[in-house]
């Protein structure tokens, strides 16, 4: 015969699920909190997320021309960071906050340790704690009232601080270290009990579900991430371990010690919605790259997440605690896989047989 | 059916369609055989015909060398013209013995063999061994050696494979359909052989026709059971069937004897019948002629040595254009260099794709996403392992499983970056086993 045959190693044949796929589906999946985010937090949003995202796609292509690699900015993992690192801002941050944190994310969190495959933590994730660590005021005061204003709402019926007290986990936490505290006036006592009352009732609750209160403009809404969660498991993109333990740790402990009233009073659907949990268990703590690859690595990682965010949110100093648990988790995640080599198929047979 | 299944596995298109509902034709002999002296796993045979001698249909032309060793016999009668290394499917050049037919299709005397019923256990496995054969499923394991496993480890169990996962092939559906009486009694000759307790026919689900047929013909209790098998690649290899049959698992490094268990091809259990009951060596084949780029699909019944060139123009040619000829399906098969290859004992089809199809996509980094891992039949960690071999850290690559690895392509099959993760294992596996060899030299 003629023709110049082609030959390689097998199998020959293979899935049509390639890199490239995967992050478009990432995005598509993304794409319910977005126009949630625009709804709530008006089309500031929109520019956030678009400037991040160009600056991501800049820096990615910047970085490799400087590094005379083949520019690989159309695989759309850049994209993916550029949004989740917008997701992570209040609405009112200045429009170059992003600009910085997506700059870092790709050229020294991504690229610097060799580019997509190679990084160890999540460069969105990264992003967002350099911009709290530098500009903690942007990150932390910078909260746009949902269009409907609900949960400043409520703080202002309160006679509340309406900036400090913009998002429900702010206002849960200073409410308990009011409660906590023995000097407390009376009045703020009381004042804090009506706070938790209010946090924990259906109509917050409802509130968090939609996604209409105070918060960064992508992780508010709990049924539009819930939505994309749907796509990826749809899709397959995801695997339901990290997840699934990581949102169930922290129902369970938010249960046993998130409430008031002592030990399995805690308010479990407040916990699950409130803050960036549902963005993180979905979105970020599932960031291929920087998580286990073994079922049992991606088990521990997803409960380690859930056990760092309940400390954070429960005793430690910050209100919100979920992208530093990620990141810690990131950084364990070489160890996880090592410890938790599956056992192979005739592994226990042999262990028998030579007993 | 069995659900209870094996780790991880995958879901290929099956493109079975192709060629499913062709019946076994009978291939022409060809003009010219080219018969491998290796063509089973083991030491090569040696040559025990000269250039010039006359040969028949069954004529033993190699010896069996060695332990792990079977003969080689003519598929045509004619004249040896040739004892030279040629082109083979392995992808090597391999010492061949070249016999141009005389058109006669005169066989070879039969050994005169006792009925079987009448035959002790030693004579069985000597029949089958000189008819040489081997496992017809691919891998090409010297038959009489699997039937003759050490005392301490009775064999209880004996499956008939059927499963037939890799995509394309439907030479084993085919001849279930069509032997299906000399399957039986092939796989019961195999239980006398071993003194088995219980059989099965495990075949997938995607063969309901067979099913059927099977089951009726083992009704009424002779041992023999039907297992229909979910549709999940891959089925049938050895050790994820007798996990899911059984719940057994074949320890790493060992043998299904090791857990009291015999795997056989129904293919290699038809061709024991022949063995056994005609004293029929193995000369032929039913080889599946399939892909995109064929004209039309076809199940042959072919000579061994007949050039895979004669099976396609058999099947109305090439159509379009060729990317890749593969000797066996797509998930395990070998690219060839060239369709002179022969037909050999393991040659279970002939998949050609079209250009388009064959593309090999350039592989980029991982992302780790652990699809190798989930999908792994094996339950190894294959983008761990493959960073070990690409780094040359053999000890780590072994030590994470790297010799476990049973090259069945799941994970390089749903790798989203395209890595070429079975290559880097069998590249691997030769420089442990090349290591190997050497410290047991010096």
């Amino acid at each position: 015969m003629e023709a110049r045959l082609i030959v390689s190693t097998s199998p020959h044949v293979r899935t049509d699920q390639d890199v490239q796929t995967i992050m478009f589906q990432v995005v598509v999946a993304l794409m319910p909190a977005l126009v949630g985010a625009i709804f709530f937090f008006g089309v500031r949003a929109l520019w956030l997320t678009l400037i991040s995202v160009a600056t991501a796609v800049a820096t990615e292509a910047l970085v490799q021309w400087l590094r005379r690699k083949p520019i690989t900015i159309a695989d759309g993992s850049a994209v993916v960071t550029g949004i989740l690192l917008a997701f992570n801002l209040p609405g009112k941050t200045p429009l170059w906050l992003p600009v910085v944190g997506s700059f870092f994310a790709i050229a020294i969190v991504k690229q610097l340790f060799g580019g997509l495959g190679y990084n160890v933590i999540n460069p969105a994730l990264a992003g967002r704690a350099l911009l709290m660590a530098s500009w903690p005021v942007h990150m932390t005061a910078d909260w746009a009232a949902p269009s409907r204003g609900v949960m400043s709402g409520i703080a202002q019926d309160l006679g509340l601080d309406a900036v400090t007290t913009a998002t429900p986990l702010n206002l849960f936490k200073m409410s308990k270290q009011v409660l906590s505290d023995p000097n407390a006036l009376a009045g703020q006592v009381e004042e804090a009990r009506v706070a938790l009352a209010a946090l924990g009732s259906r109509g917050t609750l409802v509130n968090l579900f939609w996604g209409n209160v105070g918060g960064c403009i992508g992780e508010t809404s709990a049924v539009l991430l819930l939505l994309g969660a749907l796509w990826l498991f749809y899709k397959r993109i995801i695997e339901w371990r990290i997840p699934v333990s990581y949102v169930g740790t922290v129902l369970v402990l938010a249960w046993v010690a998130g409430g008031t009233e002592g030990l399995f009073s805690g308010n479990v659907l407040f916990h699950a919605m409130s803050g960036g949990l549902l963005l993180g268990a979905i979105f970020m703590a599932t960031d291929m790259v920087t998580s286990p690859v073994t079922p049992n690595g991606r088990i521990i990682f997803g409960v380690g997440c859930g056990v760092l965010t309940m400390l954070i949110r429960l005793v430690g100093g910050y209100p919100e605690g979920v992208s530093y648990s990620i990141l810690l988790m990131n950084a364990a995640t070489p160890l996880l896989d090592r410890w938790t080599r599956p056992k192979k198929l005739g592994e226990r047979t042999l262990m028998k047989a030579s007993q | 059916m069995w659900r209870r299944g094996f780790p991880g596995g995958t879901h290929p298109h099956y493109h079975k369609d192709l060629s499913s509902g062709k019946a076994i034709e009978e291939l022409a002999a060809p003009e010219e055989a080219v018969i491998p002296l290796h063509q089973h796993t083991g030491a090569p045979s040696e040559p025990i015909v000269k250039v010039g001698d006359r040969v028949r249909v069954g004529t033993k032309i190699g010896e069996a060398a060695g332990a792990i060793s079977v003969p080689t016999h003519s598929s045509i009668a004619g004249e040896v013209k040739k004892i030279e290394p040629r082109p083979h499917p392995l992808g090597a050049n391999i010492l061949s013995v070249v016999i141009a037919n005389d058109g006669s299709d005169e066989e070879e005397e039969k050994a005169v063999l006792k009925p079987a019923a009448e035959q002790t256990r030693e004579e069985m496995i000597g029949a089958i061994k000189e008819a040489g054969i081997v496992g017809l499923g691919g891998a090409a394991f010297p038959t009489f050696f699997k039937l003759s496993p050490p005392k301490d480890y009775p064999v209880d169990t004996v499956i008939l494979n059927g499963a037939e996962c890799e995509p394309y092939l439907t030479a084993d559906h085919r001849l279930m359909l069509e032997h299906a009486e000399e399957i039986v009694q092939g796989g019961k000759i195999i239980m006398k052989v071993l003194d088995a307790r219980q059989g099965f026919i495990a075949i997938e689900e995607n063969k309901p026709d067979a099913i059927a047929l099977m089951e009726k013909l083992v009704a009424g209790g002779n041992g023999f059971r039907v297992a229909e098998m979910p549709e999940r690649y891959p089925q049938g290899a050895e050790k994820q069937l007798i996990k899911a049959l059984l719940r057994r698992e074949v320890p790493c490094g060992g043998l299904p004897f090791h857990v009291g268990t015999l795997v056989q091809n129904v293919g290699t259990a038809l061709a024991i019948y022949e063995a056994v009951t005609e004293g029929r060596p193995l000369t032929r084949r039913v080889a599946t002629v399939t892909g995109s780029a064929v004209a039309e699909p076809k199940n042959l019944m072919v000579r061994i040595g007949t050039p895979v060139a004669q099976l396609i123009e058999a099947c109305g040619g090439y159509r379009g254009e060729v990317g890749k000829l593969i000797v066996g399906g797509p998930m395990m098969g070998l690219a060839q260099f060239t369709d002179e290859v022969p037909v050999i004992k393991g040659t279970s089809g002939i998949l050609v794709l079209t250009e388009e199809e064959a593309v090999v996509p350039d592989p980029e980094p991982c992302i780790r996403c652990a699809r190798c891992v989930d999908t792994c039949p094996m339950r190894l960690v294959p983008c761990t392992i493959q960073d070990y071999v690409e780094y040359g850290l053999l000890d780590e690559a072994t030590d994470w499983g790297l010799m476990d690895c049973i090259e069945c392509g799941c994970c390089a099959f749903v790798c989203p970056a395209r890595r070429r993760l079975v290559g880097f294992f069998k590249y691997g596996k030769a420089l442990v086993m090349e290591r190997r060899k050497k410290s047991a030299a010096s």
